[in-house]
């Protein structure tokens, strides 16, 4: 098993974890199975739906087109990490208040893909158009809602995170 | 009947304090899903759990010679390798037939395929493992040889006498039929000044939900008794299911539904796969967990609205439409889904199509055959988008053939607001509707004429835009008229269970499920209106069949006509109980009580008398201070199911502003709007949301989705790359308003809107389109999805 399997270290949520993850073993799977983050979903497998859309060194990934053995080193931060330090609260709360979700299994995808275009909206200090959340969250699906309440919500926090700026 | 976008009807009991009958509060469930940590079916993991992986016949029909498993039982970590036939010894196959679906036959159906695989995906042989990979990893050293059998693929010779019949015991691929002819349909066309004929196409597609089926089957050989954790809208009708084919008494079943991650009518149907890992876990006194990836969701998930229809109306020029016919074939697949049939949505385009005017002739004629593709049932507004699709498709080509425009045309034959009750030609009986005030509060909110305008200087332009338009009605709180009549073990009642909590707070217990739809929300609204506390002081307890009272679930907009009116029941009958309590603490009589914020209050002058944490610490703690032989009841149960109507039909009317690139076929949705009238609203924005998401479905449906199949029976686009679903950027705004039209069956007076976006979306975008090419010249097109070629093709461009 040795060469199908790999020791790894990384951190996970700000965690140091070490475990010995098999190769072929993807990142959503892993921080699924072996670490209990759920929170992170597998919805398509091959990258197109966003369930598993999560954070790797700054950067959202498909923690389903990403295997685990390629974060060994990395900081992974999934929606579990991301809700503890707060990052997403107004987020979250925009959501809740404008039933941004239904059944909720895009969500945690979702939020963590919008919060991305906040942070590029807030480092280029515009607020994003309609049009421009639509584009950026077009590679999360969300069968429940239609996406308006969804816009709605990443609109509201956008407006809100630059008036709270100026 | 007043337009409302957020306040109730008159309701006297909707004065009360603590009314949240008509408010939008926000869903006390969703603070820990936008935390990911809800639990949803796919994250449950029980000790000595395992997995099953199914292999699945490649095959759309073929005999299954031999499965050899010697290699696949040796690989690492496989605990079992169960072929069909195996699991045919510990589970009974069953039937799915209604007996009010007269004729309607299928064939026994096993949970995997004993002898003959007879779609490609049925599963033939299951692999138990220690993990999910381990599994799939011993799938691929089993050998199955296959003696490949011709498919029936076509629905249109499957009745041809060549055609091979798949199942020979029942004689020929016909599974139902049905036809209706009602006024004097020859004489009406032939006093109509038009006559208007097509063909309608639907593209067959699925509910692609985000979660795949999932389910968690733990057998307790020391307690005899089977413990389901099921991703499903009726958790009672599963348990009635597992009982019945493992040969247990209900008793020894529960179902748990947990969090689920979408189902929109995928998840309230009988499979092969789940119906096997239940079996396995019996077999191996263990958890077996089954998640389907992906690929097994499209070929394995219930498909529907394959349908082709020839359609016609007769119309005069003043514009009243005489007469509509329809000749509905639609392929099923090899089996009628259990329990709920493959009949239904066939049946439901013949009762509906027509359904909102007054028109009394009409012929329909509706075939329903077995083929060797994926299984077709009930999904999401089963049958409208198709009835109301060919219904508004037909008026918006007879209102261009004689000049009219389309929304006077309707005008002319809606029935009237002042009318009912009413019936329709098909005999569904109409409480109270409101389709004239929904098309005039459209025509303003869309501002039509504006439009009109707009569309008209832009085409001078060369830029094609159009607005497309879609009345219907949808069927909602069903009756025990829909299943129960026909002898499935679903029930059309529902239950509530209230209970003081010892620090006065309440615990509702329902039997309705929760899928996203806010339902938990709805119910704790009810009671804690009706009660008389804050919504913060009621959790709600759904989707468990030990805890629950015996209840349908959630499917056909019932959960909250239906669950809602249990619940608001209960809450009252609590209140009675806790003032019963409260006036022999007070030496007050009950009905000079009431209960407000969670405070006994003297009723007439509001002032606080008591609060609830100290009547119920009396109660639990104390009895003994209250009078002898008073015993106090602090919990409550209620039941409700409709009586006074089969259906609490609904109506709306949705409008679509498109722009169609000429050049390249696409098609650009500008903005969708639609006015619903769904009763008492108990929260706006969860309505709002429900039709929104609805209208989306039924784009897609328009616009996307397509089950593509090859003539082998081969699905060629199986996973969400090709098989495309609506992403936010293609997606319109959608503004709603409502009209309120109570039912009286309930003191709530809410009907459904579950299914209200995806019944009228599909037809209001195709109208669109045609409105907008119609200057070109093009061919009306009538075959969904609408695909770039298929515009291109009417615009003669390729």
């Amino acid at each position: 098993m040795s060469e199908l399997s790999m020791d790894i270290t990384l951190t996970v949520n700000g965690e140091q974890v070490t475990e010995r993850v098999e190769a072929r073993k993807t990142l959503v799977d892993f921080v699924r199975d072996d670490l209990g983050l759920t929170g992170s979903h597998v919805g398509c497998e091959h990258g197109v739906c966003g369930a598993c859309t999560m954070r790797v060194d700054g950067e959202i990934v498909r923690g389903c087109l990403m295997l685990a053995v390629q974060c060994d080193g990395a900081k992974v931060e999934t929606i579990e990490g991301l809700s503890d330090s707060n990052e997403l609260a107004d987020l979250q709360s925009a959501f809740e208040r404008r039933n941004a979700l239904q059944c909720g299994f895009c969500t945690p995808g979702m939020l963590t893909a919008a919060q991305d275009i906040l942070l590029q909206a807030k480092a280029k200090g515009a607020v994003p158009s309609r049009d421009e959340i639509r584009e950026h969250i077009s590679g999360n699906y969300c069968r429940c809602t239609g996406y308006h309440a969804i816009v709605d919500a990443v609109e509201s926090v956008a407006i809100a995170r630059a008036g709270a700026k100026s | 009947m007043k337009i409302t976008s957020d306040s109730p009807p008159v309701l006297s009991v909707l004065d009360r304090p603590n009314s949240y009958i008509g408010r939008s509060v926000p869903r006390p469930n969703l603070h820990r899903l936008t935390q990911g940590r809800g639990q949803y079916i796919s994250d449950i993991t029980l000790p000595r759990m395992t997995h099953v992986a199914f292999l699945r016949s490649p095959h759309a029909h073929a005999r299954i010679v031999s499965i050899g498993t010697v290699a696949a039982k040796k690989a690492p970590g496989v605990f079992a390798v169960v072929t069909g036939a195996e699991l045919a010894k510990v589970m009974t196959p069953w039937v799915g037939v209604l007996t009010h679906l007269k004729g309607l036959k299928s064939a026994p159906q096993h949970p995997m395929a004993v002898d003959r695989a007879c779609w490609q995906g049925e599963a033939v042989c299951a692999v138990v493992a220690k993990t999910r990979a381990q599994a799939e990893d011993a799938c691929e050293l089993i050998d199955i040889k296959y003696e490949e059998l011709p498919a029936t693929v076509d629905p249109e010779v499957a009745l041809d006498a060549k055609t091979s019949v798949i199942h020979p015991e029942l004689g020929d691929n016909l599974c139902f039929e049905r036809s209706l002819d009602v006024g004097d349909v020859d004489k009406a066309f032939a006093a109509s000044d038009e006559v208007v004929e097509t063909t309608f196409m639907f593209g067959r597609h699925t509910g692609v939900t985000n979660e795949p089926r999932a389910v968690v089957a733990d057998w307790n050989e020391g307690e005899q008794r089977m413990t389901v954790y099921q991703g499903t809208q009726a958790p009672h009708m599963m348990q009635n299911l597992f009982a019945k084919h493992l040969d247990l008494q209900e008793s020894q079943v529960r179902v748990l539904t947990k969090d689920v991650g979408g189902s929109f009518g995928i998840k309230v149907h009988t499979y092969g796969d789940e119906m096997a890992t239940v079996a396995l876990s019996k077999m191996l006194k263990r958890p077996v967990k089954f998640v389907a990836d992906r690929i097994e969701s499209f070929v394995t998930d219930i498909h529907a609205r394959d349908h082709r229809i020839k359609a016609k109306i007769g119309v005069t020029k003043d514009g009243t439409i005489t007469a509509f016919e329809i000749d509905d074939l639609t392929g099923i697949g090899p089996y009628s889904v259990y329990p709920r049939t493959s009949g239904i949505e066939a049946n439901q385009v013949v009762n509906l199509t027509g359904g909102p005017y007054t028109c009394m002739n009409y012929r329909a004629q509706t075939r329903v055959v077995f083929q060797n593709k994926g299984v077709m049932c009930q999904y999401r507004a089963v049958g409208h988008p198709i009835a109301v699709a060919v219904t508004e498709g037909l008026v918006e080509l007879a209102a261009a053939k004689i000049g009219m425009d389309p929304l006077e045309l309707r005008r002319r034959n809606l029935f009237p607001d002042d009318g009912y009750p009413a019936q329709t030609a098909t005999g569904l009986k109409l409480e109270a509707l409101s389709h004239h005030e929904a098309l005039a509060h459209l025509d303003g909110m869309m501002n039509y004429a504006g439009l009109r305008t707009e569309q008209a200087d832009l085409r001078k332009k060369g830029i094609y835009r159009g607005i497309g338009f879609a009345s219907f009605i949808e069927v909602t709180n069903p009756s025990a008229a829909f299943y129960g009549v026909g002898g499935a073990k679903i029930t059309s009642q529902d239950g509530a269970t209230v209970k003081l909590d010892a620090q006065g707070a309440i615990v509702v217990h329902t039997g309705v499920t929760e899928q996203g739809q806010g339902a938990e929300s709805v119910i704790a609204q009810c009671v804690a209106s009706s009660f008389g506390v804050s919504m913060d002081k009621v959790r709600v307890v759904t989707g468990d069949t030990d805890n629950t009272p015996y209840g349908g679930g959630t499917w056909a907009s019932r959960a909250a006509g239906i669950g809602g009116e249990a619940a608001w029941q209960a809450g009252k009958a609590l209140r009675d109980n806790v003032l019963a309590v409260a006036a022999a603490m007070l030496q007050a009589k009950p009905e000079t009580l009431d209960i407000r914020s969670g405070i006994v209050v003297d009723k007439a002058s509001g002032t606080e008398r008591l609060p609830l944490d100290e009547l119920a610490r009396v109660a639990y703690f104390r009895p003994d201070t209250l009078p002898p032989g008073f015993q106090a009841e602090l919990m409550a149960t209620r039941h409700y199911v409709p009586r006074g109507w089969p259906f609490a039909f609904t109506n709306g009317i949705q409008a679509s502003y498109l722009e169609v690139d000429t050049d390249t076929g696409f098609v650009k949705l500008l903005k969708h709007w639609c006015v619903e009238d769904c009763g008492t609203i108990i929260n706006p924005q969860l309505v709002d949301e429900q039709i929104r998401g609805g209208v989306v479905q039924g784009i897609g449906a328009a616009l996307f989705e397509q089950c593509l199949y090859d003539e082998r029976g081969q699905m060629l686009n199986g996973n969400m790359a090709d098989y495309l679903v609506p992403m936010a950027v293609e997606m319109p705004d959608i503004e709603c308003a409502h009209c309120v039209s109570p039912t009286a069956d309930s003191e709530l007076g809410a009907k459904g809107a579950g299914e209200a976006g995806t019944a009228g979306a599909p037809a209001c975008v195709m109208n669109a389109i045609n409105d907008a090419l119609r200057p070109l010249g093009a061919a009306p097109l009538t075959d969904m999805p609408f695909t770039p070629g298929k515009i291109l093709k009417a615009l003669g461009k390729v």
